[in-house]
């Protein structure tokens, strides 16, 4: 390279461009990513934003230490690679929460060098060492709260919440007083770097004890909001770096991350608050146990079910999570074709929250080749039920349990869900008749009108198929 | 200080601005479309990646906090290509396509 270009290149107002076309590339990708038709596209344009970004990194001035930046590089590459691509659909949750874990765990990992680099931020403005040290604490929160999410989705850790009683909102009052008294001490001149390692394990454990006690089913809801907090610790990183493009990319995803973890809230009729504050299933009487013996189900069979369905008229498939878990969506997609050759109106219901993340029953059928049109959102399906002969439930519950709309003393009252008991008749396909990732007993199973079959999703809807084909 | 001051107010209201453009951006998705949303917002913060290139490249000398970034920025990089593939693979399967034989990754463990 000649001289002036190398000058060209590295010259701070060239860098800053490069920045700016990168962020660019971030909005707009991110805006391809609100619309099916323009969403591949608009990953991909942010990716090479990411590589603009990346490569604008590199021409800074006095850039240096190559081979332990390319070691890293090359870990994270071989790592992530292979992650990203032999994890099934079914487990895309835990895979979000891990990534967005590791991206957290990285900036509190970034704070912590600059302390130690820079002899506890002697030489530094005031401000540089507040934004640094609000990212240690929000990254290191999102860290050990992602990896308690992944844990509880994976099953590694059970879904039930764990809670540590009424003292709970206490202890994390006080981790977080102890955080933030680190990181006064810190600001106000001392550069002792315990202070810095007590802020990063009282945030840790802050991390954990949060997530804990969440249960499963707002588990969803807990990823958004971790993702938003470790947009928004990227962006106080950036403040404190003085790096206008982290300063973007970490905002935008805070600010959507937040109108996400909102949207989902509302889809629940939860506030963000009130899941935060956890024990969702504190209160509830515990479910799967063997206390409705006065309650009858009836159960079916699956040429039952097939004879039923093929001389339905109109048939609405409720999938859920258990369809997932199954890994059913193409023998689903099997069935709904021979339905659809009999004359029969097939549509799927997609809850919002549905499965263990929103949209996450859209991908797997999208993995099906099931057509988008198909796919009809609660309020749009919501009014069809009782013109509906059959309802199909594939491994859903807590979306479609009636108290939700009837029992005011239910946990999960006053959340929006699928009116499928209003059908005329409804098939429940479940493993057994345990209760939901919410732990709370559905008297859907036990109307009039429904009739359980019982067993994997992926074999029952397997067997269904076949009788269909015999029809 | 008044030179910080100033760069701390211009980066403040990169900031400002970049939390309405996320907010404007995002507010009208459809939910089929969440969970690769999610997955794609979470790549992008993967772009701490810089900030620990920018530490380690500018000079460190103690040899712990050289580990601590070669970790942060293996943790990053994680968060970015990760994310961008997982997000990719999934919004392919948004596009029609024609029908495949059933893929071999159905193999439950």
């Amino acid at each position: 390279m000649t001289p002036l270009a190398e000058s060209f290149l590295q010259d701070d107002d060239f860098i800053a461009v490069l920045y700016i076309i990168a962020f660019g590339l971030f909005i707009y990708g991110l805006m391809g990513l609100t619309g099916p038709k323009t969403a591949v596209r608009g990953n991909r344009i942010a990716a090479v934003g990411m590589a603009v970004a990346v490569i604008a990194t590199f021409l800074i001035p006095g850039i240096g230490n190559w081979g332990l930046i390319i070691v890293g590089i090359v870990i994270g590459t071989i790592v992530g690679i292979p992650a990203a691509r032999q994890v099934r659909m079914t487990a895309m949750p835990q895979m979000v929460a891990l990534f967005n874990g590791v991206g957290g765990g990285a900036i509190a990992l970034i704070a912590w060098s600059e302390f130690r680099n820079t002899g506890g931020y002697e030489d530094e403005a005031t401000y540089i060492a507040i934004f640094s040290l609000f990212s240690a604490i929000i990254g290191s929160v999102s860290f050990w709260g992602s990896n308690i999410a992944f844990g509880k989705l994976q099953e590694v850790i059970p879904g039930k919440p764990i809670t540590i009683g009424r003292a709970q909102q206490f202890v994390n009052l006080a981790l977080l007083a102890i955080a933030v008294a680190c990181a006064v001490a810190i600001v106000s001149g001392s550069d002792s770097e315990l202070l810095m390692i007590v802020l990063l394990l009282a945030s840790a454990a802050l991390g954990n004890l949060i997530v804990l006690p969440i249960g499963g089913a707002d588990m969803p809801v807990v990823i958004s909001l971790l993702n938003a907090f470790t947009g928004l610790s990227a962006a106080a990183a950036g403040i404190a770096l003085n790096n206008t493009a982290l300063i973007v990319a970490g905002m935008i995803v805070g600010a959507s991350g937040s109108i996400l973890t909102n949207l989902m809230a509302q889809a629940m009729n939860r506030s963000i608050p009130s899941i935060v504050a956890g024990g969702f299933g504190g209160v509830v009487t515990t479910g799967g146990g063997g206390d409705e013996g006065d309650k009858t189900v009836r159960s079916t069979s699956a040429s039952d079910a097939a004879v039923q369905m093929a001389y339905a008229s109109q048939v609405v498939i409720v999938p859920g999570y258990g369809m997932a878990v199954a890994q059913a969506q193409h023998a689903v997609r099997e069935m709904t074709k021979l339905l659809e050759d009999k004359g029969v109106e097939v549509k799927f219901a997609i809850h919002p929250v549905a499965g263990r993340m929103p949209g996450h029953m859209n991908v797997l059928l999208a993995e099906a080749d099931v057509p988008y049109d198909q796919l009809k959102e609660m309020d749009d399906i919501n009014g069809e039920f009782n013109r509906t002969d059959v309802s199909l439930v594939i491994g859903a519950n807590d979306v479609t349990n009636p108290d939700a709309r009837n029992k005011s003393d239910s946990p999960i009252y006053g959340m929006p869900i699928l009116n499928v008991d209003e059908s005329r008749s409804v098939i429940v396909l479940k493993r057994s008749m345990s209760s939901g990732f919410a732990g709370i007993d559905n008297p859907l199973f036990y109307a009039d009108n429904t009739a359980m079959l019982f067993g994997d999703a992926k074999s029952s809807v397997s067997e269904i198929t076949e009788e269909l084909k015999a029809l | 200080m008044t030179v910080a001051v100033g760069i701390l107010i211009q980066n403040l209201s990169v900031l400002v601005l970049a939390a309405f453009a996320g907010y404007l951006v995002i507010s009208k998705v459809p939910n089929t479309l969440h969970t690769p949303l999610m997955s794609g917002t979470n790549a992008v913060h993967g772009i701490v990646v810089l900030g620990g290139i920018i530490v380690l490249g500018l000079g460190v000398e103690s040899f712990f906090t050289k580990i601590l970034l070669v970790i942060a920025i293996a943790f990053g990089t994680i968060n970015v290509v990760g994310g961008f593939l997982v997000t990719d693979r999934m919004l392919e399967m948004f596009k029609s396509k024609p029908k495949e034989a059933v893929e071999t990754s159905e193999d439950l463990k």
